[in-house]
């Protein structure tokens, strides 16, 4: 199982990378979508002697949100604001695959540094979950749509996600779903934002959008 | 020194323009032509070798260097790579750093060759292939870096001999993986492969390797086509010897199964070829620091 658990969390980190060297929005979206389902397997792999109805139920309701409900969400705000790719970021793509790989190493060096008590994950999965929380800063910080900031988000939420999986073995699940619940919240509002805005505005462009109209 | 490490050399010196074949082979049943016959490489080596060679007034004498020292580089590259699990003909400790670098003597004299001749189109070939090997070494010395470590041996024949099929332990399977796709990315970009570079193209803005050879001639260009097909050769041993090494303990079916990775690569190479479209210029870079990123995670998954 161990074998399939590093295979899983290695390609989260691969699914990071191709996320930083993207520019097609759609299959920004999309990769995100592998990511959560690959996250929501976790849990399930290293119960897999044990598996609860819970951590089966948990597992399953955030393999949905996560897989199909904010794939389609997203789909439907890209679509609607007529947007295939994002051509002018604040830092280029073969950049951000340098960096990324740079926060890769940063990553992993404090996740050997980092010997948290009560930790039951590996150090690696600990590593990668600094790391799909770095990427999704860089993603909101270094990209001008709206679009790909809200995916940064979505990553850095499974960051975290994947943080209280090595951390502790069994999250209470109703601090779960709630975290569950406000990330559909967000992604939702923020769905609907992105189509109000790009009607409002022709663009879905946040740096324009600091300036006032008339 | 053991008999298959020279049988393997035997069989590169012998076999390496085959492998071409097999590519062209390839994607001519893709596009559903007859294509050339197997061992074209061969003729065209022969013909050329008897034809006179014709030199540039303006040109010195590394326009003549150039091929020479290019094949003289990447054979003594080949008597360090490992076939089949066996060690290689010369293997010492630290040899896979001379390894990289005798690939950078042949690329730097090619390139030497290429600008001395004052053809602005052979600059421009030049300055890509430099720009990219560039992108392409540190991919190649971190996944070299990566098996040393594994292996516990700073030796090409350490690092190989250590590989086995079906390895899931913590240290195999997924690292060798990555790393193993890293070295294919870099085999076909230093052997100047789609998606990097178009091989039948002969327009001048798109070629790489094609246009820094645009002056060389008869025994020079044929020394030029061998020197090609041998460094695919030493790369693509570099790349089955990970995603297929074959151990038996039998030497002889090692070597035969070694041989058909060989092939299978040279097909699955043509099949690339024939499925994907060059990338843009300005994106294959970005392929190379994909590469390059593929191999720094398999390091670290193993100095973990």
């Amino acid at each position: 199982m161990r074998e399939w658990i590093d295979a899983a969390t290695a390609l989260v980190v691969l699914s990071n990378l191709r996320l930083l060297g993207t520019s097609r929005l759609l299959a920004c979206v999309r990769i995100v979508a592998v990511q959560g389902i690959l996250l929501a397997l976790l849990p399930l792999l290293s119960h897999a002697g044990d598996l609860t109805l819970r951590v089966a139920l948990q597992a399953t309701a955030s393999m949905i949100t996560k897989g199909i409900v904010f794939p389609w969400l997203l789909t439907r705000a890209v679509r609607g604001a007529d947007v295939r790719r994002e051509l002018d970021p604040i830092v280029g793509y073969t950049p951000s695959l340098l960096i990324g790989g740079a926060l890769l190493g940063v990553a992993l060096w404090l996740g050997w540094r980092l010997p948290l008590p009560g930790s039951t994950g590996s150090q690696f999965l600990i590593a990668v979950s600094l790391y799909t929380i770095m990427v999704g800063l860089f993603m909101i910080v270094a990209r001008r749509m709206a679009i790909t900031q809200v995916l940064g988000y979505l990553v850095m939420e499974n960051g975290i996600y994947t943080f209280g999986l090595a951390f502790a073995e069994k999250e209470p699940l109703l601090v779960e779903m709630g975290i569950l619940l406000d990330v559909f919240v967000a992604v939702f509002v923020m769905g609907i934002m992105i189509y109000n805005i790009n009607r409002e505005f022709d663009h879905i462009d946040t740096d324009r959008l600091s300036e006032l109209k008339g | 020194m053991s008999t298959a490490a020279i049988l393997h050399v035997a069989a590169a010196v012998l076999l390496a323009p085959l492998l071409q074949g097999t590519m062209s082979r390839t994607k001519a049943v893709f596009a559903g032509r007859r294509g050339q016959p197997l061992l074209q490489l061969y003729y065209d080596v022969w013909k050329l070798l008897g034809k006179g060679a014709v030199y540039s007034r303006s040109a010195t004498w590394l326009l003549r260097a150039g091929p020479s020292v290019g094949l003289a580089a990447v054979s003594t590259a080949l008597l360090f790579v490992p076939f089949a699990g066996v060690r290689a003909l010369a293997a010492f400790s630290g040899d896979l750093v001379l390894f990289a670098y005798l690939l950078g003597l042949m690329r730097f004299f090619t390139v030497l060759a290429a600008l001395d001749t004052g053809s602005s189109f052979e600059g421009m070939g030049a300055s890509r292939e430099v720009a990219f090997s560039a992108l392409a070494e540190p991919a190649l010395l971190l996944g070299l870096a990566a098996l040393a470590r594994r292996a516990g041996g700073f030796s090409l024949s350490d690092c190989y001999g250590a590989v086995r099929l079906f390895d899931f332990g913590p240290s195999g399977g997924l690292p060798l993986l990555l790393i193993g796709s890293a070295f294919f990315v870099v085999y076909l970009a230093e052997n100047a492969r789609i998606p990097f570079d178009d091989p039948d193209t002969h327009l001048e803005l798109t070629m790489i390797h094609e246009v820094m050879v645009l002056d060389h001639g008869g025994p020079d260009l044929a020394i030029v086509q061998y020197a090609a097909a041998l460094k695919h050769w030493v790369l693509g041993a570099l790349v089955t010897g990970i995603l297929l090494p074959v151990r038996t303990g039998r030497v002889a079916i090692d070597f035969a199964a070694a041989l058909g990775a060989m092939f299978l690569l040279a097909v699955a190479t043509g099949c690339v070829e024939s499925t994907m479209a060059r990338v843009r210029l300005t994106r294959a870079p970005q392929l190379l620091v994909s590469a390059t990123v593929l191999s720094g995670l398999g390091l670290m998954l193993i100095l973990r």
